[in-house]
């Protein structure tokens, strides 16, 4: 196929296609309309079907019914479409729905802005929703990364019967780089025996619900959806490490922050400081692998992000105390620069405490 | 033996939760007799909403799906447009498409979604213990109204049948009502008429069924009944606002 110089939006959405995605329940909202349009255009000749929804909220309560029917589907959106759409996610995590549900996040709380954001990783990776369910979210890097990720998104999606959330920011969505697609599209699909698509002969109705009126046995349903969790907890976590293997101090990163930190990390090594760099690449379930490996001989961790303070807590989590963990991260849409990172980097070598309270 | 009446295939055999007297139990069973005469028993999905009819998946007997509250026709939307060959139907009540999913319902009928909505309207929110809902009449006590529905607070009541007839989409919408038998066979007509509108695929179909709580209104089974007629017919005047060109038969 050869390499294409593509936009995020539009990497995500043709590697969708890829991944054998006929359907598309979309709502416009800046920075992730270029998706929205992609698809309007492309899946029609791709033989399946694009559908701009009313709201966030019925968008995804179209992408309920339609994976109700065992199709792959998707919906998209950015931060606070990404907030109208947590009813219908706990929704689909309750009732064990399959489903991608892209959040290219910017600027909040609130209205916010509309430049790049990592502020709703607590959202994405906690829940989000009402009810005790988690959901597997990736955060990719780059572009061409994104097309690996989104046919993962599916393939965990269908084998785990869950919702999986890709999570990118404005940054991601806009910029442009070369990507390569596979020649033949992959699309490993699994056979799906509760679909609601009328019983034409197949034995007794079926039923789509996440309602259990019965205290004991939704307890019973819950006990089930955290099996589920734990066994993707074991088996999805993924993550990158750079340098780590002799490093005494580590940025911890994900998404295009990863990127800018790459090159602080680098710049302290030539200046003698042994960095490393951790990137989990799924949020969650979190990479506890990486953390383990190294916090014993860890003299210090620093997580960057473009938030309050979000992911560091996980990394604390990881770490359980046995290293020092600091924090440095920009707001409301401010990109960290690699300086900044190097010199917080060079602060944390030095035993300083960065900004522990936050920003 | 000459067989002159059988329950109908279209409800499983499972007795419902509705209360005594509540006209819920004879509007599933008219769904499910149209359903089973057109044999598309197999060829339908269901959407059931939230409310009092949430546990409605139990009662039909065919694949049925369960949807936030007022998103039924946002559900009904995604599936029809996977399965255009199969049937798609919601059932839903006052509070459920009226208030919360007003958005949703307009859109799908103005989207001309070839799906087929049960609205049943019994004028307050049952499941929830009687609160006011946007159906609830001018003057009507409830436990969010205690003093009477009052125009200047909480404004008038939603014509749903009238509001969605004016839709390009729509293509059948009709209001009937379950009080006495013979608006029972009308109501019957009118749903066998909108399953057939779909079947033509003309587009959107929407049947208000006015219902009855004698639970949260306080009255017995036959005031109820009597209630309807003396207070909802004037509000909510029954006949079809818009009508599709396929011949509908009982």
């Amino acid at each position: 196929m050869g390499k294409l110089l593509m936009k995020g939006n539009e990497v995500i959405a043709e590697a969708a296609v890829h991944a054998g995605c006929k359907y598309f329940f979309g709502y416009p909202i800046t920075p992730q309309s270029e998706l929205v349009a992609y698809m309007a255009r492309r899946l029609p000749e791709a033989g399946g079907l694009f559908l701009q929804a009313e709201s966030e909220i019925a968008a995804i309560n179209m992408v309920y019914g339609a994976a109700g029917t065992g199709v792959r589907v998707m919906t998209s959106s950015s931060s606070p479409g990404f907030s109208l759409k947590q009813e219908g996610i706990s929704y689909l995590a309750g009732a064990e729905l399959p489903a991608l549900i892209v959040n290219i996040a910017r600027g909040g709380p609130g209205l916010g802005n509309i430049q790049p954001a990592q502020s709703d990783y607590f959202q994405v990776t906690k829940g989000g929703g009402h009810g005790d369910y988690n959901i597997p979210v990736l955060a990719p890097a780059t572009l061409q990364e994104i097309i690996d990720l989104i046919r993962e998104a599916f393939e965990i999606a269908d084998r785990y019967r869950t919702p999986v959330i890709l999570l990118g920011d404005g940054m991601l969505g806009q910029m442009m780089e070369a990507v390569e697609f596979p020649e033949k599209p992959a699309v490993k699909e699994t056979h799906k025996e509760w679909t609601t698509t009328g019983t034409r002969g197949d034995g007794a109705p079926r039923v789509i619900t996440s309602l259990d009126l019965n205290a004991e046995s939704l307890e019973q349903r819950n006990e089930h959806l955290q099996r589920k969790f734990a066994s993707i907890r074991q088996n999805e976590a993924r993550f990158e490490t750079l340098y780590c293997e002799d490093a005494d101090y580590f940025v911890v990163a994900y998404g295009t922050v990863a990127r800018i930190a790459v090159n602080a990390v680098k710049k302290a090594r030539k200046d003698g400081v042994k960095a490393g760099l951790i990137r989990p690449i799924t949020l969650w379930p979190f990479p506890l692998q990486p953390f383990i490996d190294t916090r014993d001989r860890a003299k210090g961790y620093l997580a960057v992000e473009m938030s309050a303070g979000q992911m560091v807590d996980d990394v604390r989590l990881s770490v359980n105390g046995r290293a020092a963990v600091s924090f440095f991260g920009r707001t409301g849409g401010v990109v960290p620069t690699q300086e900044e990172i190097y010199e917080q980097l060079i602060i944390t070598a030095g035993g300083g405490d960065v900004n522990e309270n936050g920003i | 033996m000459k067989t002159v009446f059988e329950k109908t295939s279209g409800l499983k055999d499972t007795p419902t939760h509705y209360c005594p007297g509540c006209t819920h139990g004879i509007i599933h069973r008219l769904v499910a007799e149209v359903l089973e005469e057109m044999d598309i028993l197999e060829d339908t999905v269901g959407v059931a909403s939230v409310g009092c009819s949430v546990l409605s998946y139990d009662y039909f007997n065919c694949d049925m799906t369960q949807a936030a509250h007022g998103r039924a026709p946002a559900v009904a939307t995604g599936i029809k447009r996977v399965l255009p060959d199969r049937f798609v139907f919601t059932y839903q009540g006052d509070g459920d498409l009226a208030s919360i999913g007003i958005g949703e319902a307009i859109h799908a009928a103005a989207r001309g979604e070839n799906i087929t909505i049960i609205f049943v309207n019994n004028a307050i929110y049952g499941m929830t213990g009687g609160q006011m809902a946007p159906t609830t009449l001018i003057g009507q006590k409830t436990a969010t109204s205690p003093d009477g529905r009052n125009a200047a607070l909480q404004g008038m009541p939603i014509k749903v049948a009238e509001l969605m007839a004016t839709l390009d989409g729509a293509a059948h919408i009709e209001r009937v009502s379950a009080h006495d038998v013979p608006n029972i066979i009308k109501a019957k007509k009118a749903i066998r008429k909108a399953f057939e509108t779909q079947k033509a695929g003309l587009g959107f179909s929407l049947i208000e069924v006015l219902s009855s709580c004698p639970t949260n209104w306080g009255l017995s089974p036959t005031e109820s009944l009597e209630w309807i007629k003396e207070n909802m017919l004037p509000i909510f005047p029954l006949g079809v606002y818009k009508n599709s060109s396929v011949g509908g038969k009982a």
